[in-house]
């Protein structure tokens, strides 16, 4: 009888090509969202009284605070990005029979999201 | 046409009958310009080595046969050129994924049992006339791309989902759900949803994306996958909000 | 080990294949089916094909004139009751299979579009772009998947009919993957196995395509009919073989010549008209004549130094830049795709190189039209099979039709043999196993060195049939064709395999590939070496005319000791008596 040969995945395979490689810092990107997301609760939380709040506050105008959201605001933007950059493959527009280009979706998208940003922008800020 | 180039191909081997290990071996051979990866193969197993075990038939990228690792990428052998590698060596290796048989032919038996698992056939939403089902040139369009799978399994190969869990279904089984999904002659979506939304199907998939970078004929699975995660969810969020119009 | 059997045995996962399983399945489920080919379904050379599929379906159409076209294309040798049932079913069977989901190209309206094609008075080819075989059979194979009575024998290779009691009862197969041999019981076998063009060095076939089917017929007794009818397909790319799909000329395509001429004109296809005339391509003229006038003008082009030379020998232009890049990716995508790859050439701004290249087999095992052979039991369909419905030249976007309706029809016809039968005994398939057992290990799995190589003896095949079994034909070369062959069927029993070990031996299945190869080479250049006579594809230089007094016959070559003993038998004539065969006028 015949012995099959198995190739098993190492835990590496995610460095052995650029792509994976990009890959999974995307993935990771979501790390950072729900780091936020976890400091958006905490604020929350925070707004129970103004001992804790003060407390959140501070942490807040740190330096250390302001160099996370820098991080995090470009891990997000990052995400965000490859995140518009995948809508042409689910929203799919016909005419006729020829297909919307990717470009086409992904620009609309984009310009969806950055006015809807600015608008909640300029009403956070006003 | 000009003096055949020459360079070193290394080649996976693996002899069940004789040997425990899989090694490579090298043959270095002239290639005219115009060669294939799979011409090479083929005059190694002419000329040199008639022990060389391979899949090839069409040789036109048409019939799926000829898919192997070259250089570490999953790629049709026959539409592969060998003048496209600046390298001195190229290393032609098996389809990852799978297990090996012997040499360059992999076990697809998995990728064969999955495929009639998502009902790849028409299911007709009305029975038919005395003519043919009327389907336009856009009603065509939709669903064209997603008929294209020639079954190379390129896509497996490059799926590190599959690669980690055998279990997913996998690329080109879904993609081909998708085909019948979106052929305005078919009814079946409802009947595909087991398969196509159970664990191992379309929701183990991370879009990763490169089982459609290497697809030879465009025929973009993870676009299929993402589309019937939408599909299908979009589906699902109905059944409660519209209870009875989802039925349908 | 647990015995297999089946009632109806289906060797070959192809179109024809497909076809007879689903028909046995669908309409007969208590009757136990199997498939058993030495590739995946998918893999099957059906796929390659890219033109079309002929039926009548427009007003203006009629089954007579897709009749007439198919017999006088033949050049008077497909026997008409056959082409008459090929017409009358066509229809039915593209509409089923638009049924079963086939991605049919359409008008505007919906409708199922057609195309012009070569010798077809009206456009009644059906077409799915230019890769109308490949939608075909993956249709046929993933509705075949609906029935799970279908029990398929994936890569195993059948090597001997079982024949005993004086009918076929089986088949002894390897097992590809494991280099186990079994037998496997049959009440009724059906040969789907398709052509042989691998015969020839340069051909549009995949490397599959060895006559296996045609060699286990002949082995078994049953004669193979026509099998100097070999078609050269005018539009090969050079270097590779790969097939340009006629749909390019149907579509509006030109030949060119060295010095720019449309030539075919000088060979009695017409009158070329300007290719922006509402009227091109004008059918049954000019491009859009038969295959075999077609390549026999190539040739005669080549003789005369109208050519161009190319590094991978001569060539003409296939022109289709008219067409325009629009038309050109709806209609015949492919050929952009194939021309870009593999020759550098965008067909959009250059013309593309072409030349004639071995296609199709017109010849094979001799069957009535219900698909059944002389050996009881044993049924063919589809290329492997003469019914003859092609006779002497075959219209492109017959075949595809072809492997349908005889596939349906040989399934019925295998069905009701299997049901008057009894099944193998265990006894016979024992003998079987055993003596096939024995016949494979002494004649190539023993290690004592003849000197000769699979790949070596095939070339030399090759090269004889090339030579003498090409579009001109002559006595001399023949004959030394012939004597070549012989010679090469005693250097064969001599080959032994480097490759002696069991797993996914490839070696071992070229060497019994190889085997049938000969077979079929041999019967290909007795046959033609027999027919004095020049008629459609089998040109004789030394008798150039056709001969309807002496050769309106079927040859059959029939398997011996020595050399294949020629005989004939009639065509069968209904409506259509012999006429000559015109083109280029309506």
């Amino acid at each position: 009888m015949t012995r099959e040969l198995e190739r098993p995945l190492p835990r590496s395979w995610w460095l052995r090509k650029a792509a994976y490689f990009q890959f999974m810092m995307r993935e990771l990107t979501s790390l950072a969202v729900l780091a936020y997301a976890a400091l958006m609760i905490w604020a929350l939380w925070a707004a129970a009284d103004t001992g804790s709040y003060s407390a959140f506050h501070d942490f807040l105008t740190s330096p250390l605070s302001v160099w996370l959201h820098i991080l995090v605001w470009v891990l997000a933007f990052f995400h965000t990005g490859t995140w518009i950059a995948l809508t042409p493959t689910v929203l799919v527009v016909w005419r006729g029979d020829q297909r919307l280009e990717s470009d086409v979706i992904a620009a609309a998208n984009a310009f969806l999201f950055l006015t809807i940003s600015g608008a909640l922008f300029w009403l956070v800020l006003r | 046409m000009g003096v055949p180039e020459k360079t070193v191909f290394e080649v996976y081997r693996y002899l069940p009958d004789s040997e425990a290990e899989p090694r490579f071996q090298s043959y270095e051979i002239g290639y005219r310009d115009n060669w294939v990866v799979l011409d090479a193969l083929n005059h190694i197993k002419a000329s040199i080595d008639p022990s060389l075990s391979f899949r090839w038939s069409c040789r036109m990228g048409v019939c799926g046969s000829c898919g192997m690792m070259v250089n570490g990428e999953p790629k049709l052998t026959c539409e592969t050129f060998i003048r496209d590698y600046d390298t001195d060596t190229v290393k032609i290796e098996p389809l990852i994924h799978f297990p090996v048989v012997r040499d360059l032919v992999v076990n697809m038996e998995d990728f064969m049992e999955k495929l009639p698992t998502v009902s790849p056939w028409l299911i007709p939403a009305e029975e038919p006339g005395p003519g043919e089902y009327r389907q336009t040139p856009a009603e065509v369009a939709h669903y064209k791309r997603f008929s294209m799978c020639i079954n190379c399994m390129l896509c497996y190969s490059a799926c590190p989902v599959y690669g980690l869990d055998p279990s997913f279904t996998g690329p080109a089984v879904l993609a081909l759900a998708e085909r019948y999904n979106l052929d305005s002659r078919d009814d079946g979506k409802g009947q595909r949803a087991g398969t196509v939304t159970a664990h191992e199907g379309i929701w183990e998939c991370t879009y990763v994306g490169e089982c459609t970078q290497v697809c030879p004929k465009g025929v973009d699975p993870a676009g299929a996958i993402q589309m019937l995660k939408l599909s299908y969810a979009l589906d699902w969020a109905k059944s409660f909000v519209m209870p009875k119009t989802a039925r349908s | 080990m647990d015995t297999l059997q089946h009632d109806v045995l289906i060797v070959g996962g192809g179109g024809a294949g497909l076809r007879a399983a689903i028909g046995v399945a669908r309409d007969h489920p208590e009757t136990s089916v199997g498939v058993i080919s030495k590739v995946y379904p998918m893999r099957s050379h059906t796929v390659s094909a890219e033109g079309g599929a002929a039926a009548v379906v427009s007003e203006a159409d009629s089954l007579e004139d897709h009749a007439y076209d198919t017999i006088s294309g033949s050049d008077w040798l497909a026997d008409q009751d056959a082409v008459e049932v090929l017409v009358e079913e066509a229809p039915r069977e593209m509409l089923q299979l638009e049924h079963w989901g086939c991605p049919w190209s359409r008008e505007p309206d919906g409708r199922v579009a057609v195309r012009p094609f070569g010798g077809m008075k009206l456009e009644r080819t059906w077409f799915a772009a230019d890769k109308t075989g490949f939608h075909l059979l993956h249709t046929l194979f993933q509705t075949s998947l609906k029935y799970n009575t279908i029990a398929r024998y994936d890569e195993w290779f059948v090597t001997s009919l079982i024949v005993a009691d004086g009918r076929c009862q089986g088949v002894t197969a390897i097992e590809i993957r494991t280099g186990e041999i079994r037998s496997i019981g049959a009440k009724a076998v059906i040969l789907c196995t398709g052509g042989g063009g691998r015969v020839y060095p340069f051909t549009t076939n995949g490397n599959i395509k060895t006559g296996d089917g045609m060699a286990l017929a002949y082995r078994a007794g049953v004669p193979l009919k026509d099998m100097e009818f070999v078609q050269y397909h005018p539009t090969g790319l050079p270097g590779t073989g790969i097939l340009i799909t006629e749909a390019a000329r149907g579509e509006g395509g030109i030949l060119v010549n060295k010095e720019g001429r449309r030539y075919l004109q000088d060979y009695d296809l017409g009158d070329p008209l300007e290719v922006h005339d509402p009227n091109h391509p004008q059918k049954r003229t000019m491009e859009l004549g038969p295959r075999d006038r077609l390549s026999q003008a190539f040739i005669k082009e080549r003789q005369a130094g109208r050519t161009f030379e190319g590094p991978d020998g001569d060539f003409v232009n296939l022109d289709i830049r008219h067409l325009g890049e629009d038309k050109i990716d709806r209609k015949i995508p492919m050929v952009r795709e194939l021309a870009v790859r593999y020759v550098g050439i965008d067909p959009v701004v250059e013309p593309i190189p072409v030349r004639t290249v071995v296609h199709y087999m017109m010849g094979g095992v001799d069957t009535d039209t219900a698909g059944a052979t002389s050996l009881p039991g044993l049924f063919a369909a589809g290329e492997v099979a003469c019914v003859s419905v092609n006779g002497a030249n075959r219209l492109g976007s017959n075949s595809l039709t072809e492997i349908l309706v005889f596939g349906a029809r040989a399934a019925t016809a295998a069905v009701a043999h299997a049901g008057e039968t009894l099944h193998t005994t265990n006894g016979v398939l024992e003998d079987a196993l055993r003596s096939e057992q024995a016949n494979i290990d002494q004649s190539l799995l023993r290690s004592n060195g003849g000197g000769e190589t699979v790949a070596g003896i095939r070339s030399d095949l090759q090269s004889a049939l090339e030579e003498g079994a090409g579009i001109f034909r002559d006595r001399a070369t023949l004959e030394r064709t012939c004597t070549t062959i012989s010679d090469l069927k005693s250097r064969y029993d001599k080959l032994t395999l480097t490759d002696t070990s069991r797993t996914f031996n490839t070696e071992l299945i070229a060497a019994l590939e190889l085997g049938a190869m000969l077979d079929v080479g041999e019967a290909i250049a007795h046959s033609a070496l027999a027919r004095t006579e020049s008629r459609g594809s089998h040109q004789r230089t030394d008798h150039p005319e056709r001969d309807n007094d002496r050769f309106l016959k079927h040859s059959l070559a029939h398997r011996t000791e020595g050399d294949p003993r020629i005989d004939y038998k009639p065509v069968t004539i209904t409506r259509w008596p012999p006429g000559e065969r015109v083109y280029g006028s309506a």
